[in-house]
């Protein structure tokens, strides 16, 4: 039963993953592209996370309770992180002046 | 479940290869950064499937927790640099944007 409720979380949390990457490949400027890296890597990273965090925690035993603690940490600090190094990088750009895409310009 | 975590890493890494090519071909400096960004999120869950892969997840956690922390302190630090950058240094983004600067 955990074992497919894992399978269940790192599969989804892959496949969020992977729309991020076409995200990064296909999208025409530099905002959307970010756009695309900042939102599915917070969220498919916090879905695997959490199926690691199941499956390591199954057997109750207090290591390995930590242990799925610890992956509990490392999900919560990068639903923290990952929006605010994207909201970093993003002032940085705005700040140096990055013109954003706009539909009469050619898609470089 | 070894097979399926097997598969769920060489699925992780097959996701790293394009985003490494943003990171290399990207036009500006910003898409390399988010590319490294990117590239390190996927970094910390590869560390895990790992640990899950050598049945050692005790040990790997903790470098993954290292390498997320370092991920975000050396994303923080390159945005930092290239907004307060000396003026000698090499410009960011391109001919065209430094146009667009001044």
């Amino acid at each position: 039963m955990i074992n497919v409720l894992t399978a269940v979380l790192i599969v989804a949390g892959i496949l969020v993953l992977a729309c991020g990457v076409i995200g990064i490949l296909r999208l025409p400027d530099f905002y959307t592209r970010m756009h695309a890296a900042g939102k599915t890597d917070s969220l498919g990273a916090v879905l695997v996370l959490m199926g690691f965090a199941l499956y390591s925690g199954q057997s109750l035993a207090f290591a390995d309770l930590l242990v799925s603690l610890k992956i509990l940490f490392i999900a919560v600090f990068i639903f923290i992180a990952s929006p605010t190094a994207t909201h970093a990088i993003m002032q940085t750009a705005i700040a140096l002046g990055v013109k954003p895409w706009s539909k009469k310009e050619e898609k470089p | 479940m070894q097979s399926f975590m097997l598969a769920g890493a060489v699925a992780i890494i097959l996701l790293i290869f394009p985003t490494l090519y943003r990171m290399i071909a990207g036009p500006s400096v910003f898409d390399r950064i988010i590319g490294g960004n990117m590239i390190g999120t996927k970094a910390t869950i590869l560390l895990l499937f790992i640990g899950v892969l050598f049945q050692n997840v005790s040990m790997f956690v903790d470098i993954s927790l290292a390498y997320a922390l370092l991920n975000f302190i050396g994303t923080l630090a390159a945005a930092k640099y290239f907004q307060h950058r000396p003026s000698g240094d090499p410009p960011a983004g391109g001919a065209e944007k430094e146009e667009a600067r001044t």
